[in-house]
């Protein structure tokens, strides 16, 4: 929960982060925080380390060194099932659905932490089961209003247009109710109108109290919808604050029109 | 102490041998990323044209052993060319299962036309063993290690020197950038499954004189290859030699002082233990052609 | 409609005995069953799940031996003079023991698959399958080797003190097999309709995306193998105790690849895929005996295998869909997955 008024409770804490490929640095010693119900972005030029970052936090990669803390518990170690366990759901940075199901299932397939029922209880039929299956499916159907995909639900995954694609990606991470929603460039690719509609619903999201990481290289969108900003380059953070802060920051210009210009 | 020796010379001559359909696989396996089922019946073929141009038709003996050889060339060439091609883009199951049809298809027509009855080949080396000091070793045996010894070179210099083998190491690297800088890749699977085919075929038609010819042989040949892939790291040449030489060794000791019948597992044995603690193959790190 | 064709068909295989006069067609039906049960334990991993286990038969060779043993007891030397005797036990028993040793081999192998995956995790599987196979022919103290366990006790079922029966006749053998064919059948679809199933085709689906909403890949794989495992058990139990002899034979890598042609070819992700497969593979070769033979069959199938890869990838089941959908509709549909296809009809029908 946002705290209101005194000192914010801090959500994430990254510190000290590294990242060694062989000899390669992807991250070096990355250290900030996110509070409850923020929104954060996090920027900076391709290579800069950003969806390393996220795969640190998430567990698909093992820092070299470096702890990441949520909610005053330990993530080193964990693996991404249990990283979800502990509230915090990411998107991918390439379209990442269930091509082969329809939209309907993507959802429930999401859903699997919000239901209990074991293979056991399954296959013995045991009354709760058909309950929660119900309850489950009502869940789906009121995830899909949510974002606004819910014409699309017979349809396959694989065959929505690229912009429903990227919706019906967040709404497979929100069905899995996170805390902590970590977005991987979702907008890329997406038209004006998109976009705008995507910004709104980051608002019915925070307004859910889900607490938001957002990588993104859409300058606007992210000066929009960000309470704080931080800014990677070549695996070090340069700069962090408040948007307007950030925008007229010289040295974050330099390491983007250094790395070649980016849309800002 | 001599036992030992002994068994140590025959696991080096065996060796030698398992190096070829080994190198053979790791070739197709690590280049075309195919699950070859077809590796054994190669061998099997090659075994089976052996007999079929040295003791039926009575032609000389090494002549049959390159024919051997170049048939096996040809066939392999053409299952790439007529099955494989047109499922460049398809899914690892989707060959497999191909594959695991034309496994069917060659076994069960080298059993309609040889019969399921043990075929042998008699090579034109003198029958009394060479000794050395406390070991002896067939004639044949030598010319087998001698030849293997050989291909196994030869192969070594093809990659490493030609331009094809260059080609063969570009697409294993990255396919999509060697087909960018100008690599033929269709060119390049038909000929690395041809090689590799070939290998094949030669390691089997070295072991035809020295085993019996059946329907069969392929079956476990084809595991075997697959171990000895599996100990040398995909695509790794080097890896696949010394592969072949530790499945021999692991199977002469095993046969010779815990039991013979279970000689055959001890390949098996080998592939689980090794992929149980590094799942990616034993050389794994040097994962690369040659 | 789906709903009236199930019990049809039902209908249909209760009453098979009661007409086909012929025991010859009538043994055919009775291992075209028993494999169909292993073809659709097959289809679990493989087709649902997505692990590509090529050595499944020896799921299927563990639970007929360990069925056979524990049925006809067996006495084992352990070391300088001391011997292991155990006395038969009741074939259901043994029966019970042979799904469970089998079940056991799976989470074994389901732990394994973790760790090593793709094109190795084949290799690995089929190696399984024939160290199984060669300890089965060379522990000849245990498993009589080549020689065979025979005269293994055919199934006796008993209502305690009311009635018993002991199954010599083919008939009763075909029901016992239906039964748990149905049984196994239900099994799966149960399974796959639920969230445990959903957690299975995710991972087959796309994996990185079911690990960040929560979905543990080691449990489901583990779950998947262990009980396909033990239903390829319960399908050996039964062939051994129908055909009451067992030699090593049974693991044979061919007998696996009987099962993969009879899932692919069926549809690999569907309920009725295995089913369509194992009839036809299992009638076929009855069909094909006057004029072709074995070695003639099997080249036959190794072409037919390939055709239906090319031609019809996902199978005959939902090709047979997705023409019987766009004939409905006018237009052609596009081919879903199985928890759809299937999913949606058996909603209805709910």
């Amino acid at each position: 929960m946002s705290g209101n008024g005194a000192a914010p409770d801090t959500a994430l804490s990254i510190e000290h982060i590294t990242v060694h490929f062989g000899g390669l640095v992807a991250v070096s010693d990355m250290t900030f925080t996110v509070n409850e119900g923020e929104v954060v972005g996090l920027i900076g030029p391709n290579g800069a380390g950003k969806t390393t970052a996220f795969n640190v936090i998430t567990g698909f990669l093992r820092p070299t060194r470096g702890e990441i803390r949520y909610r005053g518990r330990s993530l080193n170690g964990l693996r991404p099932h249990e990283v979800a366990e502990a509230g915090l759901v990411r998107t991918f940075q390439k379209t990442s659905v269930f091509a082969t199901n329809t939209v309907f299932e993507n959802i429930l397939i999401g859903l699997h932490r919000r239901g209990r029922a074991t293979a056991w209880q399954t296959l013995l039929g045991l009354p709760g089961v058909r309950a929660e299956e119900q309850r489950l499916r009502d869940e789906a159907r009121a995830l899909l209003d949510f974002v606004g995909i819910a014409q699309r639900a017979g349809e396959l995954g694989g065959a929505l247009p690229y912009g429903e694609q990227r919706l019906l990606e967040v709404a497979i991470a929100l069905a899995a109710r996170p805390s902590m929603l970590l977005l991987d460039e979702p907008v890329s690719g997406m038209n004006p109108s998109e976009t705008s509609s995507f910004m709104r619903l980051l608002e019915r999201i925070r307004a859910r109290d889900v607490t938001v990481l957002l990588v993104e290289h859409d300058m606007r969108m992210v000066m929009g919808v960000s309470d704080r900003v931080v800014v990677l380059n070549q695996g070090k953070i340069i700069a962090e604050g408040p948007p307007a802060d950030i925008q007229g920051n010289p040295e974050v210009i330099r390491a983007y029109l250094g790395a070649g210009v980016r849309d800002a | 102490m001599d036992q030992l020796l002994q068994h140590l010379l025959n696991a080096l001559i065996l060796g030698g041998t398992y190096a070829l359909l080994g190198i053979g696989l790791t070739l197709i396996f690590g280049i075309m990323r195919v699950v070859n089922f077809t590796h054994g019946e190669l061998y099997a073929l090659g075994a089976y044209m052996v007999y079929f141009f040295a003791m039926v038709l009575g032609v000389n003996f090494f002549l049959a052993l390159i024919v051997a050889v170049l048939i096996g060339i040809a066939v392999g060439g053409l299952i790439e060319l007529v099955l494989l091609r047109g499922l460049r883009d398809a899914s690892i199951d989707t060959t497999m299962l191909v594959m695991i049809g034309a496994w069917i298809i060659m076994q069960n027509s080298e059993q309609l036309a040889w019969s399921g009855v043990a075929k042998s080949i008699v090579p034109p080396f003198p029958q009394e063993p060479l000794v050395l000091g406390p070991v002896s070793v067939s004639w044949t045996r030598v010319f087998v290690f001698v030849v293997a010894a050989l291909l196994i070179v030869g192969t070594h210099l093809l990659i490493q020197r030609t331009r094809l083998g260059k080609a063969m190491r570009a697409t294993f690297q990255d396919r999509d950038t060697a087909a960018l800088m100008g690599v033929n890749i269709n060119a390049v699977y038909t000929a690395t499954f041809a090689l590799g085919s070939g290998l094949a075929a030669a390691a089997g038609a070295l072991l035809g004189p020295v085993f019996v010819v059946t329907p069969t042989m392929g079956n476990l040949a084809a595991l075997k290859a697959f171990a000895i892939v599996i100990l040398g790291g995909l695509g790794n040449i080097k890896g696949a030699t010394a592969g072949g030489f530790i499945l021999a060794f692991a199977e002469e000791i095993g046969a010779g002082y815990v039991s013979s019948g279970y000689r055959d597992a001890m390949g098996f044995l080998l592939i689980i233990i090794v992929l149980l603690f590094r799942p990616t193959g034993l050389f794994a790190r040097a994962e690369r052609v040659g | 409609m789906i709903d009236l064709l199930r019990w049809l068909w039902l209908a249909f295989l209760l009453s098979v005995p009661i007409w086909l006069g012929d025991q010859y067609y009538l043994h055919i039906l009775i291992t075209t069953g028993i494999f169909t049960i292993a073809a659709m334990s097959l289809n679990l991993l493989l087709g649902f799940t997505g692990q590509l286990s090529l050595g499944h038969v020896a799921f299927f060779g563990i639970g007929a031996y360990t069925s056979a043993l524990l049925s006809l007891g067996f006495d084992l030397e352990l070391a300088e003079g001391y011997t292991f005797v155990l006395a038969p036990k009741p074939v259901w028993f043994a029966f019970l023991c042979g799904v469970l040793v089998a079940g056991f081999f799976g989470w074994v192998i389901g732990k394994i698959s973790f760790k090593v995956r793709g094109a190795y995790f084949v290799i690995v599987t089929i190696s399984f399958a024939e160290v199984v196979r060669l300890v089965a022919l060379n522990w000849v103290d245990l498993t009589e080797g080549p020689m065979a366990l025979s005269n293994i006790p055919p199934f006796t079922l008993a209502v305690p003190g009311l009635w018993e029966q002991t199954l010599y006749r083919k008939a009763p053998n075909y029901y016992l097999m239906l039964a748990i064919a149905i049984l196994s059948y239900l099994i799966v679809r149960r399974l796959v309709l639920s969230r445990t199933g959903r957690a299975m085709i995710a991972l087959r689906e796309n994996e990185p995306l079911a690990t960040s909403v929560g979905i543990d890949v080691t449990r489901y794989l583990v779950l998947a193998a262990v009980v396909s495992a033990a239903m390829a058990g319960a399908a050996g139990g039964l062939y051994a105790h129908y055909v009451r002899i067992v030699d090593p034979d049974v693991f044979l890598f061919i007998y696996t690849v009987t099962m993969v042609i009879m899932v692919i070819t069926g549809g690999k992700g569907t309920l009725a895929g295995p089913v369509v497969g194992g009839l036809f593979f299992g009638i076929l070769p009855v069909l094909l005996r006057t004029i072709a033979e074995p070695e003639a069959q099997w080249i036959i199938y190794g072409v037919f295998m390939i055709v239906i890869v090319y031609f019809l990838p996902d199978g005959i089941v939902p090709a047979v869909r997705g023409w019987v959908e766009s004939l409905q509709s006018g237009r052609p549909t596009p081919e879903p997955a199985a928890l759809t296809g299937t999913a949606a009809a058996e909603r209805k029908a709910d």
